[in-house]
């Protein structure tokens, strides 16, 4: 029980301060990771892809497969639950009593100084991704694991590009997962 | 009470024909929400995108709780909030048993390995995409490598480094602010 508040918790935590959707939760899972023993860095990594290839948006999803592999099937309802309940109040509120919220100067002014932010938290949670997905423990050292560096490099330069720019992720996991079984990452 | 259904049900399907979330659910909801149904008119949607964006929580809830409650007070934010996350609960849950039955399977091993390098790139993309968008100016740009020190080499909480962020973006305000007078 008491684990189920702490998920409860953390999740309320993403909801209150997660703020530009989806990828801004990724900094917050990422802390939990480090912090509890719920998943690892690896899983938080399937978590996304798995996210980004399935319906419904990615917050919400990424919370129902946390709070499952923390607690099972309860863990996923309630992490969702906790998620969404800052959303609720504070929409509410807002709906309720502050017309013209967001050409409010201060709040425009919050803004203006979080969304850099966010950028760099997402930057600094993707690094540290990169380096337990594209690099591996061997011999008491990390070793680039070339494979994985060279997919990533190319299918990053394809997204530059403007006819696989729009390609659908779940696409790009698809190849990407064929890829690894093929040439046995 | 009928009506809570309906919209329940509405973001249900929403929520079931989402993928990804954010701003590419934009034409999905003006299609079900303003063409389909006339619920709201596009104005409003646009209004409950723009208020979505710049409160905390996931974009999709945030325009959910909204047009719910637009529509039919606290309670139809609520059953609007729970219609939109539903399909998101069943799917990951189904999806998550599956995924731990089989991940011991050498062949799911070297697939995810695989796709954890393709997250990777799909990753490094949006930091891009959002850095293009959100470093509009020299001011952007050292909140966001203050930002970065923060997180990549101290131990601060992330709560903190965002709520630093906003007081930093409050007096960049009122100087400059007061400059311009």
């Amino acid at each position: 029980m008491n684990q189920a508040w702490v998920l409860m918790f953390e999740f309320f935590k993403t909801g209150l301060f997660a703020i530009g959707g989806g990828p801004a939760t990724i900094p917050f899972l990422m802390e939990m990771a480090e912090k509890y023993p719920w998943f690892t860095m690896q899983e938080l990594s399937d978590m996304i892809a798995i996210s980004e290839s399935t319906p419904g948006p990615i917050g919400l999803n990424m919370a129902t497969y946390a709070g499952f592999r923390t607690l099972g099937v309860f863990g996923g309802i309630l992490s969702t639950i906790a998620l969404v309940i800052p959303s609720i109040v504070i929409i509410i509120i807002i709906a309720k009593f502050l017309e013209g919220f967001q050409e409010n100067r201060i709040v425009k002014a919050v803004f203006a100084g979080i969304k850099p932010a966010v950028t760099a938290l997402i930057a600094s949670a993707v690094i540290q991704m990169i380096r337990v997905s594209l690099f591996r423990e061997a011999d008491g050292g990390t070793v680039p694991h070339i494979q994985s560096i060279v997919l990533c490099v190319v299918i990053f330069l394809l997204l530059q590009w403007k006819k696989t720019k729009k390609m659908h992720p779940a696409l790009w996991f698809l190849i990407a997962a064929v890829i690894g079984v093929v040439f046995q990452f | 009470m009928n009506e809570l259904w309906n919209l329940y049900a509405a973001f249900f399907r929403i929520g079931i024909l989402t993928f990804g979330g954010g701003l590419t659910m934009l034409p999905l909801l003006k299609y079900e929400l303003v063409d389909t149904r006339k619920w709201i008119t596009e104005d409003t949607l646009l209004e409950c995108y723009a208020i979505g964006q710049c409160t905390p929580g996931i974009i999709a809830v945030n325009t959910a709780t909204f047009v719910g409650y637009k529509r039919k007070g606290i309670s139809g934010g609520i059953f609007a909030t729970l219609g939109m996350a539903t399909p998101s609960v069943l799917i990951i849950t189904v999806i998550a048993m599956f995924l731990q039955a089989l991940i011991t399977q050498p062949i799911v091993q070297h697939a995810l390995m695989g796709i954890r390098g393709a997250v990777c790139a799909l990753m490094i993309n949006t930091v891009y995409t959002l850095a293009k968008k959100s470093l509009v100016n020299p001011i952007c740009v050292v909140i966001c490598a203050a930002a970065f020190a923060l997180a990549f080499l101290t131990e601060i909480p992330t709560v903190l480094i965002i709520v630093l962020a906003a007081v930093a973006g409050v007096i960049i305000d009122l100087v400059t602010g007061g400059a311009e007078k």
